[in-house]
């Protein structure tokens, strides 16, 4: 049946989580922990593919729903004393309330303004969090200590800061991630996304109500964010007001198109291209034009303008059109 | 509240409304005849105000003569990179919204890193072309600023005549109306729109060359002009130029009063909000037409 998840689909994302499992034995120490950022990073990348690749709603806010999860984890920690599982459910919760809210009032409009007031929300956010320095310390931003990064299951206690435990915990994490979204755009919800995507129109008049689908989209979306934003304080101890600025929410954009708009696995493969990219280019440039001001912003609009020239279906949409016309 | 405080703040806020009307304009004529959303707007005031501070530190003498130089030459050359990317990038993407979406912000950070490189992280002054301070009962203040006023509004006239009254502006506006019908009609459609959107980037060069005396250059600064340019491009309707008017004057002058009697944050915080309630509720804009 066209559109259902068919072996070969299943093997090939086991594949993959299985070849992110194993790289931690191999990978030098420095590359290791590259390894666990992307892929928390990657999460942020999925939940953004959800909105912008299916449903094809250019979001320029989506640090927000980041933001949400990273504070919200990460200020129950610092403030309240709570403990690890529960301040990473208060940092999906935040997103949840987030993405509803303001789903309800973004998804009333459509096309440019679309754009325009996630921007602005997104602004909205960030303004607030330097507006409430005195609980969030604004652009310094709060460090976790490693005593509240502890996870405890009974008497086994997990310290988020060893490295092993930080990979595995990002591991799980994206490994969760990656087959919630394959199975959502494999569902029958997945399908309406899309067809809201090519003609929202047309999907209303075959009685869809695509403004409940769209919101559906947009919570799913906000929630996965969150997800990767509350993984990411706890597992690198760091929630600052830099993460609600808007590159933050122009880096999944470029993630989502370097990898490929609606493809399960790009945001991951364009993650980790751009950061070494971003990573590389960096010191090549800095050590060849010193004194230039090289800084990575300047990469990625390089980067932007040629994909969306010449590439502007990215990596794994590519081959999805060439070669392998099944990838999901 | 005194009076002489709510005048200050007033002027304030009049040469807010003004730049911001100059660049609002630009941005709405890009976007309602070419369906553009030019995230990259800001930069080009950004760029016009680093060319302003080049051109003023080139050209010695007295200051009025730089100040004059820049506000020839900065508009040009920034006129000239936007009809660079507008053949090289925008023509390419067929001007599709989401690709142009895309390469506008790519664009954006393009342009920061140009400054940054040629111009550097500093903020630099620029000396205003006169000093002349007019004596008010409760305060001097600065004759620039007002002439700043002075010489938008007539620039913002000179823009109405042009789009109202011209043979260019009749053809810009039968692009707008309906792009198709334009070129049956044999208006070269694809020429309109690099001009469109040359002379969108210099109104914001114009903007930038005049604030520049009154607030430094520095490669950062286009970030909030083009927040507030968005903003009142959408509470006038996106492309209605009289809305854009009317939404400048407005935002400009609470800009200003507010920013005056608030924290600035708190300031920024409400009246994005505000905004974005209006475009949600209402997304035509306050004065636009619905869509048709």
């Amino acid at each position: 049946m066209r559109g259902a998840i068919s072996v070969r689909i299943v093997l090939l994302h086991v594949a993959v989580v299985a070849v992110l499992f194993l790289l931690q034995f191999v990978l030098p120490t420095y590359h290791h922990g590259v390894m666990a950022r992307v892929m928390v990073l990657a999460v942020f990348a999925m939940g953004y593919n959800l909105l912008f690749g299916y449903t094809g709603l250019l979001s320029l806010g989506h640090a927000m729903f980041f933001c949400a999860g990273l504070y919200g984890a990460g200020l129950t920690v610092y403030h309240l004393d709570w403990a690890v599982a529960p301040a990473f459910l208060a940092g999906l919760a935040s997103g949840l309330a987030l993405s509803v809210g303001v789903g309800v009032l973004v998804l009333r409009t459509t096309g440019p303004a679309f754009l325009i007031v996630t921007l602005m929300f997104g602004q909205i956010f960030y303004l607030l969090t330097l507006y409430f320095a005195e609980y969030t310390r604004g652009d310094d931003g709060i460090v976790l200590s490693q005593a509240m990064r502890r996870l405890q299951f009974g008497d086994t206690v997990i310290d988020l800061t060893n490295p092993a435990n930080r990979y595995m915990a990002a591991w799980i994490l994206f490994s969760v991630v990656l087959f919630i979204t394959l199975a959502l755009v494999r569902a029958p919800f997945g399908r309406v996304l899309i067809a809201i995507r090519e003609n929202e129109e047309r999907t209303r008049m075959l009685g869809y109500d695509t403004f409940v689908s769209k919101l559906a989209a947009m919570v799913a979306s906000g929630v996965i964010c969150a997800a990767a934003g509350a993984a990411y304080a706890l597992l690198f101890g760091y929630a600052g007001a830099s993460f609600a600025e808007v590159h933050f929410s122009i880096l999944p954009l470029l993630w989502v198109l370097v990898g490929g708009a609606a493809t399960v696995l790009g945001p991951i493969l364009g993650t980790l291209l751009m950061f070494y990219l971003v990573d590389y280019s960096n010191d090549i440039l800095n050590a060849y034009f010193q004194g230039w001001n090289l800084s990575y912003l300047g990469v990625v609009g390089v980067a932007l303008v040629l994909l969306i020239l010449f590439f502007p279906k990215g990596l794994l949409g590519s081959v999805r059109e060439r070669w392998v016309k099944w990838l999901p | 509240m005194s009076f002489p405080f709510l005048l200050l703040a007033t002027l304030e806020g009049l040469v807010t409304a003004a730049t911001l009307a100059l660049m609002a304009i630009g941005l709405s004529l890009v976007f309602g005849v070419m369906r553009v959303v030019n995230v990259a707007h800001g930069e080009f005031f950004m760029l016009g105000a680093i060319l302003a501070w080049a051109v003023t530190t080139a050209v010695g003498g007295h200051p009025a003569i730089g100040f004059l130089a820049a506000l020839i030459v900065a508009p040009l050359l920034v006129g000239a990179a936007a009809l660079a990317s507008e053949r090289l990038v925008l023509r390419k993407l067929h001007y599709e919204p989401e690709a142009t979406i895309v390469a506008t912000i790519g664009l954006l950070y393009i342009i920061q890193q140009v400054a940054l490189t040629f111009y550097g992280p500093d903020a630099r002054p620029v000396v205003a072309p006169f000093t002349y301070r007019v004596a008010l009962p409760w305060f001097g203040y600065s004759g620039y600023k007002l002439a700043v006023i002075g010489f938008s509004i007539i620039l913002l006239i000179g823009t109405w005549l042009v789009l109202t009254r011209t043979r260019a502006g009749l053809i810009m506006r039968a692009t707008q109306y309906d792009r198709e019908t334009a070129q049956a009609f044999g208006i070269p459609v694809d020429r309109v729109y690099a001009w469109v959107f040359a002379l969108g980037a210099m109104l914001a060069a114009v903007a930038a060359v005049l604030i520049v005396p009154i607030q430094q250059a520095h490669y950062l600064m286009g970030h909030d002009p083009l927040l507030l340019s968005f903003i009142v491009v959408i509470i006038g309707g996106l492309g209605s130029l009289r809305g854009t008017l009317v939404a400048a004057l407005l935002i400009g002058l609470s800009d200003g009063i507010l920013s005056v009697f608030y924290s600035p944050t708190l300031a920024k915080i409400v009246a994005t909000s505000l905004v974005a309630l209006v475009l949600v509720f209402r997304p035509q804009g306050l004065f636009g037409k619905t869509a048709r």
